[in-house]
């Protein structure tokens, strides 16, 4: 696999900001420049380059920020180059202690209101969408845009559907939004410019916590859609928004 | 104890310090104060580390009272300050008396800085004091809350600096981003003479612009994966307008950028009074590193810049009972003069 990256030009360094490099394992979300930029990025924190102050994964790319008074980004990116050229990182494992976290969610209703238009824009009924969204668990694949916030997928090829073009002003924390074959899961209350089809009872950040952020990279979700009567009593009982958590091997 | 007490507080007054780098890959930006230099300033003018937490204020007001005798210093834009009738000049350390009341007021805009000898105290969260208020991290600063201060470790009081030039729009300079290829040519060199203006609509987690003419829509642009998103960042969303990721963005974004503000330019962005006139311009990685490094010399060397605010501030006993300047002052005044 790691023929078929390199000969796409894959990976990638590329400038990111004036103190920052991107390295990116593909153009495209896959499975396998997921779990390459995972392991990369464990690598990389774990080597103590001394200019490096940050290193950060997203979906099939690692972003790296140094501190231009101990480093340089071209030294840095030759260090980089020798690194990614040690081993196949497509071919590398998923980090270990993954868990597979079942989440209760309600689809539709006013809680969250655009299941119907981004089912048609998958071309499915609202029926189909739910079963689409719930029928196995997605992977988280990154964290980010807000604290603990997950990129779950990849959904089926039919959600590879556009975000909206217009911003919807808000959605609550627990919110799940559908685009390009991913599922968020909002950790805050944003605007989003993906479609808002489902609803949880799930705090992701917990800034008063010893651990404040609840998944992890290469952790699995797996919706289970509930009435809605059924998720205000979990939301009103259950701090953790009727979520259970079992070890992935 | 030590401290203040917030008797007004306007919309937009949180504690700031330089945010909370290394959780980036929990999705959480490190946020902190949106002038930074602002706080590299302070500290120079306080002559203490610049780390310690500063009350921001947003475009807005503040009036409080000293707990005990404090050195503050003034810093980002400048307000009309004010000490129990005495005209504080901006840009300048200060000895605030116990019990005096200072009122900050008349913002062009911007953001504004009060420092305090030992630096405000609250807990950390996270390794920072920072209100993240994206994340739900601290609280806008409300009346009648009442601050520790830490232990200051002393020093002179009555010292004014010049502050880098940053209050008036201008030119920002920009690198490419990964993205910057997907914009045609035409498009790229359009963007470097199209006039800006900087929109009411901004935050601490961005600025918008409005371009003099046409936007900068990238018809593919819907579909771009998320990725790593840094303040600077110049997004551009679905109506083609610049929206330019500060402080307290999120850590991915999916909408294409079209280039990078300097971190050193960045100032001058969020500083800029509403509808002043914004311009980008291209620079070289090389070039970029190259003025960062310099930008970064000039702050490390800043406590030499500092002057007395008068000839022997050592032989007034009181800074307090004179009329130092008049009005709000940049601290250029004294030059020009």
């Amino acid at each position: 696999m790691a023929d078929a990256g390199t000969e796409n030009g894959f990976p990638a360094i590329a400038a990111l900001g004036v103190d920052g490099l991107l390295v990116r394992f593909g153009a495209e979300l896959t499975e396998d420049a997921n779990r390459a930029a995972l392991a990369f990025c464990a690598e990389v924190a774990g080597a103590g380059l001394e200019a490096v102050v940050e290193a950060a994964p997203s979906l099939p790319s690692v972003y790296l920020r140094l501190d231009l008074a101990a480093g340089d980004p071209d030294s840095l990116r030759s260090t980089l180059r020798e690194i990614l050229d040690g081993r196949d990182w497509y071919a590398a494992p998923l980090p270990g202690g993954r868990r597979l976290w079942r989440v209760p969610a309600v689809f539709g209703t006013d809680l969250a209101p655009q299941l119907d238009e981004a089912a048609a824009a998958a071309g499915l009924t609202p029926e189909q969408a739910i079963e689409s969204l719930c029928e196995a668990p997605l992977r988280v694949q990154t964290i980010g845009f807000a604290p603990g916030q997950p990129y779950l997928g990849a959904l089926r090829e039919h959600w590879n559907i556009p975000r909206k073009t217009g911003l919807t002003p808000r959605v609550p924390e627990g919110a799940l939004a559908v685009a390009i074959r991913q599922m968020v899961l909002f950790s805050v209350s944003t605007p989003t410019g993906w479609r808002h089809v489902g609803q949880t009872a799930l705090r992701l950040f917990r800034p008063e916590e010893k651990d404040p952020f609840l998944l992890r990279p290469g952790d699995e979700v797996q919706f289970r859609p509930v009435p809605r009567d059924e998720f205000e009593a979990i939301r009103a009982r259950d701090p953790m928004g009727g979520a259970v958590a079992e070890g992935l091997h | 104890m030590a401290g203040v007490e917030i008797l007004r507080a306007g919309p937009g007054v949180t504690l700031q310090d330089f945010g909370r780098p290394g959780w980036l890959a929990q999705g959480l930006s490190r946020g902190g104060a949106m002038d930074r230099l602002a706080l590299h300033e302070g500290a120079a003018l306080l002559g203490q580390e610049a780390g310690l937490a500063a009350l921001e204020i947003a475009g807005s007001f503040l009036t409080l009272t000293a707990r005990a005798d404090l050195r503050i210093a003034l810093t980002g834009a400048p307000m009309r300050a004010d000490a129990d009738g005495s005209a504080l000049t901006w840009n300048a350390s200060h000895l605030l008396p116990k019990g005096a009341r200072l009122d900050l007021s008349g913002s062009p805009g911007g953001y504004s800085y009060l420092h305090v000898g030992g630096g405000i105290g609250a807990p950390e969260t996270l390794g920072a004091r920072s209100a993240h208020l994206v994340a739900g991290l601290g609280q806008m600063v409300e009346d009648g809350a009442v601050f520790e201060v830490g232990p200051d470790t002393g020093g002179r009081t009555g010292q004014v600096l010049n502050p880098l030039a940053r209050f008036d729009g201008g030119v920002l300079r920009i690198v490419e981003t990964p993205q910057t290829a997907l914009y045609p040519a035409e498009t790229r060199a359009r963007f470097t003479e199209t006039v800006f203006r900087k929109d009411a609509r901004g935050n601490r987690m961005g600025q918008r612009l409005v371009p003099d003419g046409d936007g900068f829509e990238l018809p593919s642009g819907l579909t771009i994966l998320s990725d790593t998103i840094i303040p600077g960042d110049i997004q551009i969303t679905g109506d083609g307008a610049p929206f330019v990721l500060a402080a307290e963005c999120q850590t991915t974004g999916g909408y294409p950028r079209i280039g990078t503000v300097l971190p050193c330019d960045l100032p001058r962005l969020v500083q800029a009074p509403h509808d002043a006139v914004l311009r980008f311009e291209w620079v070289s990685l090389k070039d970029a590193v190259e003025l960062e490094r310099r930008e970064a010399a000039r702050r490390a060397a800043l406590p030499r810049e500092l002057r007395p605010l008068l000839r022997d501030p050592n032989d007034m006993s009181d800074l307090l009972a004179y009329q130092l300047i008049s009005g709000v002052s940049c601290g250029d005044e004294l030059e020009e003069a």
